[in-house]
């Protein structure tokens, strides 16, 4: 099994805590920052999983989300998305948009890893 | 169509009483001079559209100019009828046979619309304000990175030095953004002014009995320097209800200085530091000894002392706190104080020390408290009953007596073991 995560959040200090967590697990992490060059990204190196801010500069991570589902290639790949704790109607639209499944910031490293272990056998 | 033509005789007296040129106002609405003189002068008739955008320009309301004075407020008991699912249909009567009530909730309907768009308008910022919106995601942000961080460095793996002093640096770096963002946070939510804020009569006379405070020895019998009466003028910006208030009690204030002056119940407390004892040597009723004791001029009586007065309801009145302890007014205080165990048996004394819950050492008072009939009843009227509490520091020569446990009202209460409770506190558990 393929264990390639891409990582699109803007915030460093969290990128480089939850890499450490991911890389420790045997996954060989990739990070992204700019939410505008994202989807580029995306589509030259398909990771197995995504893991996506909802917020952040340049495209937010609704707008990436839809385009990812809109397109035929990468309808499928498991996407999850990072909401801040509290904000139901973000939660919401990332579970419309096709989210498959959302996290709650601030969330603890056994939920991320637990999540994205089940959503890599899935 | 009577009506109708004389909505041109209103649109010139508005214009007049608003000092507004002919040209000027048909500008604002966008016509021409001449046309809005042909309106004027109920040559032309109007409606729809051109009259609102009069109305808008005079800034009356449109009805004020088509239907007549009473215009404006039968519209509005329309809508408010409307609003309430109400029938309309008898609002012109009801405005026709209560002038003064159809106002009344003529403005209150549109208070009520005004109400409501503010706290749409607050709804909205709270929901959707970039400003509150950026900095709550900054703290989540850094609340993130710091917990996923240190989870990391207690998680009992191995992590070479560089690693470890990396994620103690991104702590560090993380806790400051989140103290900054959450100064700004908290700035943001701040409440506003208590200024502003609407006092209640009794708070309203609180705050100005504590003004006068410095003046109060001029009430006294030994150098009268003024009246209760010059006293309340001195004070400015007071409703009626709440200068009604003060004035009563300035005037109890005045009669409980004549009755015990400050030599007499000063000596009296310097002889026998003791509530019950000053009444027996002054011969004064012991409500009035409580409440002179806790208002002498300072260095008369006792250097530290609070009060409560309340009425048969329950409701607090007068009062003064001691060592950051006040009874709540509205009818949250807690029932265990003395103050309304008084009202069980008017004319019984009742002296107690009371232990209120803290962080750390709880606070200890001696309570004294009476409920005298305050007027005599009738055969159709309860007599009305006054409580009033003094409350002392804690007399260690007391201590026989075990302090009975009091709270802060059950909302601020810790106690869980309370039979008093009729609420759950709001303390973190």
């Amino acid at each position: 099994m393929a264990r390639r995560v891409l990582l699109i959040e803007d915030e460093p200090n969290i990128i480089e805590a939850i890499s450490f967590i991911l890389s420790r697990d045997g996954w060989t992490v990739h990070t992204h920052s700019d939410g505008a060059t994202a989807l580029d990204r995306v589509r030259a190196h398909p990771p197995d999983l995504v893991i996506l801010d909802a917020m952040l500069p340049g495209l937010s991570g609704f707008d990436i989300l839809g385009e990812l589902r809109a397109d035929a290639g990468l309808g499928d790949l498991p996407v999850m998305m990072l909401t801040a704790r509290g904000q139901d109607r973000d939660r919401a639209l990332a579970m419309r948009l096709g989210a498959t499944h959302f996290m709650t910031k601030p969330f603890s490293n056994a939920e991320i890893l637990d999540r994205v272990r089940a959503l890599a056998r899935a | 169509m009577a009506e109708r033509s004389l909505a041109g005789s209103r649109i010139r007296a508005r214009r007049l009483d608003a000092g507004m040129r002919q040209a000027d106002l048909a500008r604002e609405a966008g016509i021409s001079p001449s046309y809005l003189n042909l309106i004027e002068h109920n040559r032309r008739r109007i409606g729809g559209r051109l009259l609102q955008r009069i109305a808008r320009a005079l800034g009356v309301e449109p009805a004020s100019l088509s239907e007549g004075a009473g215009g404006a407020v039968l519209a509005r008991l329309r809508a408010a009828a409307a609003a309430a699912g109400q029938e309309a249909d008898l609002a012109e009567e009801f405005a026709g046979r209560f002038p003064g009530w159809a106002e009344l909730v003529a403005g209150q309907s549109r208070r009520i619309e005004r109400l409501e768009a503010q706290v749409s308008a607050l709804g909205d910022r709270l929901a959707h304000d970039p400003e509150l919106s950026a900095s709550l995601h900054q703290v989540i942000d850094a609340a993130t990175a710091i917990r996923s961080t240190a989870s990391i460095l207690v998680g009992g793996e191995d992590l070479d030095r560089d690693w470890q002093d990396r994620f103690h640096r991104n702590i560090h770096a993380e806790s400051l953004r989140l103290a900054e963002n959450s100064r700004q946070l908290a700035r943001f939510l701040k409440t506003p002014d208590a200024g502003d804020a609407p006092l209640s009569p009794q708070d309203e006379a609180e705050r100005a009995f504590e003004t006068l405070g410095p003046k109060l020895p001029l009430l006294e019998t030994s150098r009268p320097g003024a009246t209760p009466a010059e006293l309340l003028r001195e004070v400015e910006g007071l409703s009626e209800a709440g200068a009604a208030l003060l004035s009563r009690w300035l005037g109890r204030h005045a009669a409980d200085a004549a009755l015990l002056p400050a030599e007499v119940i000063g000596g009296a407390w310097r002889r026998t530091p003791d509530p019950m004892a000053v009444a027996r040597d002054t011969g004064a009723p012991l409500a009035a000894v409580l409440r002179r004791l806790a208002a002498l001029p300072p260095g008369a009586g006792p250097a530290r002392a609070g009060l409560a007065i309340c009425d048969a309801g329950g409701a607090i009145g007068q009062r003064r706190g001691i060592e950051g302890v006040a009874l709540p007014r509205g009818g949250t205080a807690c029932p265990l104080w003395p103050l309304f165990e008084a009202l069980l048996q008017p004319g019984r004394p009742l002296r107690c020390r009371v232990e209120l819950p803290g962080l750390g050492e709880p606070t200890r008072l001696t309570a004294y408290a009476v409920a005298e009939i305050a007027a005599a009843p009738g055969w159709d009227r309860p007599a009305r009953a006054e409580a009033v509490m003094l409350l002392l520091p804690d007399a260690p020569d007391l201590g026989a007596l075990a302090p009975r446990p009091v709270g802060p009202g059950c909302r601020l209460c810790p106690r869980g073991d309370c039979a008093a409770r009729r609420e759950p506190s709001i303390l973190p558990a």
